[in-house]
């Protein structure tokens, strides 16, 4: 098969030596201890370790492999995934490789249906998606892994046994050196949705699985075709089935067709047989095959995202379609909601009960996504002849109606989950916009007293990626806890000229939101006092 | 909201004749099509989740009574 192969201008190393590590030499009873233990080194795992490594812990980071796995596979990474990523310190690189696009058409045979735009608004640091080879942001994050001494990534380290205890757990681990032993508080499974740590802690990972088959050829070629993901349902290059087209950086072009559920996929991934119907689609012959990928899928996830001391994360704990790219973005959420909590119960600011609002939150999401991803997936593979028909007629009605256009599902795109949370303190005034408690913080201009424009993203950045209170000012001193950050509008340090800040929070003089430190609104006053704020932050840390 | 059952039509008779015109001629398949079309359109101008939901309740009540009715004779 074709192998994707990481271009020499990244800069980034793929393959990375195995090193024997002094937790090795302990015999017997002996064994080291860490706080925390990340089990795969894979988009989820690394973001999670940086995190938490920037929060002050240091990390374990074990990996099967000796390298970053082959093939684009993920390719979508969202405005909240980015947004995550400027707080790891990566964000700009990913986005100066990636793709940035923010427009979709739909397209019914061979005339366009629709288009939509997923960021119609002016004023946010970061685009609705790039695209962006898996390879590549996994190199970045190592780069950035290996700049922080927090964290001890270790190669072809293999988790083969876990023993929960009272108050740690005992991971038995096999290396090219034999095996050996080491304790760790929490164990974080980041390791996929054939997650080997699930089956160890007998889990079960039920759901729904799609018959239907996909085909992912991710092609190099100059092409002059916009940057915008193109879709189409039964086009003339591949009748009665769906396509997909996607540009990546290089060169290369994600193209996705759907097969018949009895297509046999040993004959269907022989690049032979792939590239007439590549040649089909674009009309020419002219590209060279980077990655042949045949797939099934299914929507599933474990009831629990806790068992123990083990906590799951990504695709171990919640397995989605491809279609919306809320895969790899919904991983990265997970790791964005667990690295604070985390951090709060092993500094024992906050009580073990705080571990189980990541469940809570982050199993919502995870039903939100497949919620979304299977009806898509009905949508483009009907299960009956009636559903079939419905389809059609949703597909003739878009041609002249706007009702029907919105019905057209090709795939519902990423956006961050609203939570129902017991961390939120709710509303008891009256807002008619702005981000409400349990949904994540809305990006917006402002501009620094020191010169530059910059973004609100930034500035909670700069507060220190802590519980924060954006306030704006209305002339009177804030009286707010001393262990958190501020952000204060409309006074000597930011400003907000354009008003878009305010508009987007439903701002006037004496608001504030109290954000979370990973970015989610947790309370929102008319005219705060400390009192309300203290509560408000007792309840989102899981102490009252 | 709630389905409105009443009699809406001033002359409901001439209402399910547009509907039954609308279908003459037609074969079963494309019968099929004009209705799946029909319930998308007229669903949407409804707009009410919850009125759907009744409605298909409803339907769904009346079609089961109808064949156990159909056994029994």
């Amino acid at each position: 098969m074709a192998q994707a192969k990481l271009q020499t201008d990244s800069h980034a190393k793929t393959r990375f030596g195995y090193r024997r590590h002094a937790d090795q030499d302990l015999v017997a009873t002996n064994v080291a201890g860490h706080p925390v233990v990340v089990v795969g080194a894979g988009p989820v795992g690394l973001s999670l370790a940086i995190d938490l490594a920037q929060r002050g812990q240091p990390v374990v980071l074990l990996d099967d492999a000796d390298r970053i796995g082959d093939g684009s596979r993920a390719i979508c990474f969202s405005k909240r995934s980015l947004e995550f990523w400027d707080r790891l310190g990566i964000g700009q690189r990913m986005v100066d490789k990636g793709v940035v696009w923010q427009v979709g058409k739909i397209f019914h045979g061979d005339s366009l249906l629709y288009q939509f735009d997923l960021l119609p608004e002016q004023g946010h640091k970061r685009p609705a998606f790039i695209n962006l080879q898996q390879f590549y942001a996994e190199a970045y994050l190592v780069d950035r892994v290996e700049e922080l001494p927090g964290v001890c990534l270790r190669w072809r380290n293999r988790v083969i046994g876990l023993e929960q205890r009272n108050d740690r757990v005992i991971l038995s681990i096999d290396t090219p050196d034999g095996p050996y032993r080491i304790a760790a508080n929490y164990v974080v499974a980041c390791d996929g949705a054939r997650s080997s740590l699930r089956q160890m802690v007998g889990a079960e990972f039920a759901g729904q699985v799609f018959e239907d088959q996909f085909l992912i050829a991710d092609v190099k070629m100059t092409a002059a075709f916009p940057t915008e993901r193109w879709f189409w349902f039964d086009p003339p290059f591949h009748q009665g089935r769906s396509a997909l087209l996607h540009k990546q950086p290089d060169d290369v072009w994600r193209i996705d067709l759907q097969l018949d559920r009895s297509a046999d996929p040993a004959v269907e991934k022989q690049p032979e047989n792939v590239r007439p119907r590549i040649a089909r689609m674009l009309g020419h012959d002219q590209f060279d095959f980077e990655w042949i990928s045949l797939y099934k899928f299914q929507c599933r996830r474990m009831a629990r995202f806790l068992h123990g001391r083990v906590i799951f994360a990504g695709d171990a704990a919640h397995q989605v379609s491809p279609f919306g790219a809320r895969g790899a973005n919904s991983g990265l959420e997970d790791a964005e909601n667990l690295g604070w909590k985390l951090d709060c119960v092993l500094r024992k600011t906050s009580p073990e009960v705080l571990l189980e609002s990541y469940h809570v939150e982050r199993s919502q999401a995870a039903d939100e996504n497949i919620r979304e991803s299977t009806r898509s997936t009905d949508f483009m593979a009907p299960n009956s002849s009636y559903e079939a028909r419905l389809r059609k007629a949703v597909l003739s009605l878009a041609k002249e109606t706007e009702f029907g256009k919105r019905m057209v599902n090709g795939g519902r795109l990423s956006v961050p989950s609203v939570y129902e949370t017991s961390l939120s303190t709710s509303d008891d005034e009256v807002w008619r916009g702005g981000p409400r408690p349990g949904a994540s913080m809305v990006d917006a201009p402002i501009v620094p007293s020191d010169g530059d424009a910059e973004y609100l993203t930034d500035a909670f950045l700069k507060a220190g990626r802590r519980f924060t209170l954006l306030a704006f000012a209305n002339g009177a001193a804030i009286d707010q806890p001393s262990d958190i950050g501020v952000i204060h509008i409309g006074s000597q340090v930011f400003s907000d000229p354009a008003g878009l800040l305010a508009a987007r929070y439903d701002a006037r003089p004496g608001t504030a939101y109290l954000l979370r430190p990973d970015g989610y609104v947790a309370a929102r006053f008319r005219k705060p006092t400390r009192g309300a704020i203290e509560a408000a932050l007792r309840r989102a840390t899981g102490n009252s | 909201m709630a389905l409105s059952t009443r009699s809406n039509f001033e002359k409901p008779d001439d209402a399910f004749r547009v509907i039954v015109e609308a279908h003459r001629g037609l074969s079963d398949e494309a019968s099929a099509d004009l209705d799946a079309a029909l319930v998308l359109i007229l669903a949407n101008h409804i707009g009410d989740l919850d009125v759907l939901r009744e409605a298909i309740e409803l339907a769904k009540r009346r079609m089961l009574e109808a064949s156990q009715q159909q056994q029994q004779q």
